[in-house]
């Protein structure tokens, strides 16, 4: 066993998710989800593709609208109220697949928008803000430049500081690393183990099972629309119970 | 060699051949010719053909440029000049010079006004500048905003007191809505919001009720004698009918959707700001400006809109209708994406139906139909209603462009916008139109151009641009008659000057904001 999957977990609730479906148009994308994940945990979701994974993230910070049951991020019940979500998608922070940076603005810009927009921070003081995390992410002599002049290992970390510039409570990463080259996933992910090992309360989509292993308190399995398994890692990969599980894992394992 | 290099490795060249020039025919101007115009047979029969054709046309416009009169006072005595001299073929230039003053600004502008247009033509150069290079300090953007009333005065004349007092109420009723929407604690805007929520819900109850009153008055009159008479009867009493019926629920609807939003004061500052701007535009702003006029006058020849003319209409109304059209055309394609139904209905049929009917229909419209819907006393100004039209006009197709700007970004941009929290004016303003905008610039300065263009189609509505002071009073004098090639020519080459630079602007902005290295 390694250090960071012994960290603590408060038992505070960061989000709960109960029976939770969503529907688009007719096709039932999610079906009765329940999550509970307590602050300070770090969660990787798996599974083949078009089970609902992004999907299941996406309603977490509204980015996707679920149509029954509920969802409360840190205490706030999401509902289509606009104040609500703006409020909730303030303290979420999210990374994308293809990062999605702002291209007309430079690296610094791209992180100081958010605060100054909508935390309302002196831009001055965004700006060093800004620096502290893009020094985390290692890439703090890029933050003139804009994003097109940026491989995409840097890109994606400036979205991490990006996010993390808005000080969010919760992270959700969705496939961070499967748009990069193998020599640009290890930057990426030694930056999400940075985080993880400071206690940020994590939702990592990713087929990245050394990741898993490592820093992860538990591991969610999910098929067509369904939470079909979840334990902790090194019982989900070594006896996973059921069948579909057992099959993906052969999969992604096996080569 | 160098102390890096201690150890040489015997096959490493450490010195580089000193580079010699390429051959003389894989170079410069012999190489172009080369590849570009004689680089098959085909292309070198082609080469030689536009070859003789521009020569063929040379020969035959140069004489003609060449041999120009410039000074004479009527067709006749330039014939008369070039006989004379023996020569052939040759421009009568002369109309130029003897019309310059008509054809710049219009046979009835005041000739001692003139340096008004120069000067307002100049401060234009001043006051684009800021927004057209951001390089320039963004102060002066202050005067890009001052300029509007300043030119207005320039070129109309009149009081300076009228231009200043309208600039006056329009910060005025910017800071009421300031006031309102952040300045105020949220008690005190809680009563505001009562107090105008009252107010305007009363109103429209009020006026639902005139209006129903109205509805049956015409049914009455239309009467149910005949065949389609009872049908209009009818549907006005049921019009009449839902305006009785719903004129005190609407009232308290609106009333109460105003008082209710005192909390984040969207509406109510909204509301207020525009019921303040509109009372004050109708009951100050004649007051003030003859009071301020009276104290200090500062007062220029008043000209009427009908006296304006020449290449100066046209640039007035390409100036004046591109500014507009822009920010119309944003609204525009960004109301036909708002999952609003109501707002995104009305944009639809806005812009299919502008997009359906031709210019020249709705100048039309501006200068015959206008005058019918309204009240005769009103003296609404012809060249503002032609404004009017040709910024609908434009605004619709620079709508649909700025929408093809706008489908063409990533939905990981609003995605990512969303995500950071910003809400819908930040994410917009900052992250989707600054993009969506430089994807358009083409679009944008092709409808620009169109637009500029276009502005001589006044001249069919009998106003005397550039094309219809040619069509008009020069070509139907008797000194002047039939002179075409030098007079049309001359407003090709104004019109050129203008659509190229423009053209030239709008691909220097598109290399400036080209930020994706790749
Ligand atoms: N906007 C949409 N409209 C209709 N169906 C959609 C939409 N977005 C996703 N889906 C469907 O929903 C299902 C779940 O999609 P989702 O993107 O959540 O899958 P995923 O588990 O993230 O897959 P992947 O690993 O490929 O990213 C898929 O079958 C997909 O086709
Ligand atoms: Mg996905």
């Amino acid at each position: 066993m390694n250090q960071t999957s012994q960290m603590t977990v408060s038992d505070e609730v960061a989000i709960e998710i109960t029976n939770m479906n969503k529907w688009y148009g007719t096709f039932h994308v999610l079906r009765d989800i329940d999550l509970t994940v307590q602050r300070g945990e770090r969660i990787v979701i798996c599974g083949p593709s078009g089970s609902g994974k992004s999907t299941l993230i996406r309603c977490i910070n509204a980015l996707e609208e679920h149509q029954k049951g509920k969802i409360v991020v840190d205490g706030t019940v999401l509902s289509s109220d606009l104040k609500n979500i703006d409020k909730i998608r303030s303290e979420v922070g999210m990374c994308f697949q293809h990062f999605n940076l702002f291209p007309h603005l430079t690296i610094l810009e791209n992180c100081t928008l958010a605060p100054i927009w909508v935390r309302k921070t002196p831009k001055k003081e965004a700006e060093e803000t800004a620096m502290h995390f893009l020094e985390k992410v290692k890439i703090p002599e890029q933050a003139d430049k804009y994003p097109g002049q940026l491989s995409g290992g840097q890109q994606q970390r400036v979205a991490i500081a990006r996010s993390l510039c808005m000080r969010p409570r919760i992270m959700l990463f969705d496939e961070p690393t499967s748009a990069l080259d193998p020599e640009m996933i290890k930057e990426v992910l030694d930056t999400m183990i940075e985080l993880a090992e400071e206690g940020m309360t994590m939702l990592c989509v990713t087929h990245e099972m050394g990741f898993a292993r490592q820093v992860a308190n538990r591991v969610i399995f999910m098929d067509a629309g369904q939470i079909v398994e979840q334990n902790e890692p090194e019982e989900f990969f070594n006896n996973p119970k059921s069948e579909r599980t057992q099959l993906f894992l052969s999969q992604i394992l096996g080569h | 060699m160098s102390d890096t290099h201690a150890q040489t490795v015997a096959f490493v060249r450490e010195t580089e051949i000193p580079q010699s020039p390429p051959p003389a025919l894989e170079a410069g101007a012999v190489k172009w010719v080369r590849e570009n115009l004689f680089s098959g047979i085909f292309n070198t029969v082609l080469t030689l053909l536009a070859l003789y054709v521009v020569v063929r046309f040379a020969i035959f416009v140069f004489p003609w440029f060449y041999n120009g009169v410039w000074e004479a006072s009527s067709r006749k005595e330039c014939l008369d000049i070039l006989r004379e001299a023996g020569k052939g073929t040759g421009a009568c230039f002369a109309v130029l010079v003897d019309r310059w003053d008509h054809l710049v600004f219009g046979f009835k502008y005041p000739q001692d006004g003139y340096w008004r247009i120069l000067l307002a033509f100049l401060l234009l150069i001043v006051a684009a500048g800021p927004a057209l290079f951001s390089s320039l300090p963004r102060r002066m953007l202050l005067f890009t905003a001052f300029y509007p009333f300043l030119a207005f005065w320039l070129v109309w004349g009149g009081s300076l007191w009228l231009p200043l007092t309208i600039l006056g109420l329009i910060i005025a009723t910017m800071l009421v809505f300031r006031l309102i929407s952040s300045q105020i604690p949220v008690n005190i805007r809680q009563i505001v919001s009562g107090v105008i929520g009252v107010i305007c819900g009363a109103g429209l109850a009020y006026l639902l009720f005139i209006g129903a009153q109205e509805l049956v008055f015409i049914a009455n009159s239309v009467g149910t004698e005949g065949m389609i008479a009872p049908i209009a009867y009818g549907v006005f009493w049921i019009m009449a009918i839902f305006a009785f019926v719903f004129c005190v629920p609407m009232g308290i609807f609106v009333g109460y959707a105003i008082y209710n939003s005192y909390e984040d004061g969207g509406l109510v500052s909204i509301v207020a700001s525009l019921l303040f701007g509109y009372l004050a535009f109708v009951y100050l702003l004649s007051p003030i400006w003859m009071a301020l006029n009276s104290i200090i006058p500062i007062e220029l020849q008043a000209v009427a809109s009908r006296d304006m003319g020449g290449f100066m209409l046209n640039m007035l109304l390409g100036t004046i209708c591109v500014s507009l059209s822009i920010p119309l055309g944003i609204l525009l394609a960004l109301g036909r994406q708002s999952p609003m139904p109501l707002i995104k209905g009305v944009c639809v049929v806005f812009i299919e139906f502008i997009r359906g009917v031709p210019l020249i229909t709705l100048l039309f419209v501006a200068n015959v139909m206008l005058a019918y819907f309204l009240p005769p006393e009103s003296n609404f100004d012809l060249i503002l209603r032609v404004i009017i039209m040709i910024t609908l006009f434009s605004s619709a197709y620079i709508a649909e462009v700025i929408r093809g700007g706008l489908a063409a970004l990533p939905k990981g941009q609003y995605e990512a916008a969303d995500s950071l929290g910003l809400d819908y004016g930040q994410a917009t303003r900052l992250i989707i139109l600054p993009q969506a905008l430089k994807i358009s610039i083409p679009g944008i300065v092709n409808v620009a151009v169109g637009l500029f263009k276009d502005t001589t189609l006044v001249s069919i509505i009998s106003m005397f641009d550039l094309v219809g002071m040619i069509r008009g009073p020069i070509q139907n004098s008797t000194e002047w008659t039939s002179v075409y090639w030098e007079v049309y020519g001359f407003g090709a080459m104004l019109f050129f000057v203008v659509c190229y630079s423009i053209s030239q602007y709008s691909q220097w902005l598109e290399r400036q904001l080209n930020t994706s290295h790749h």
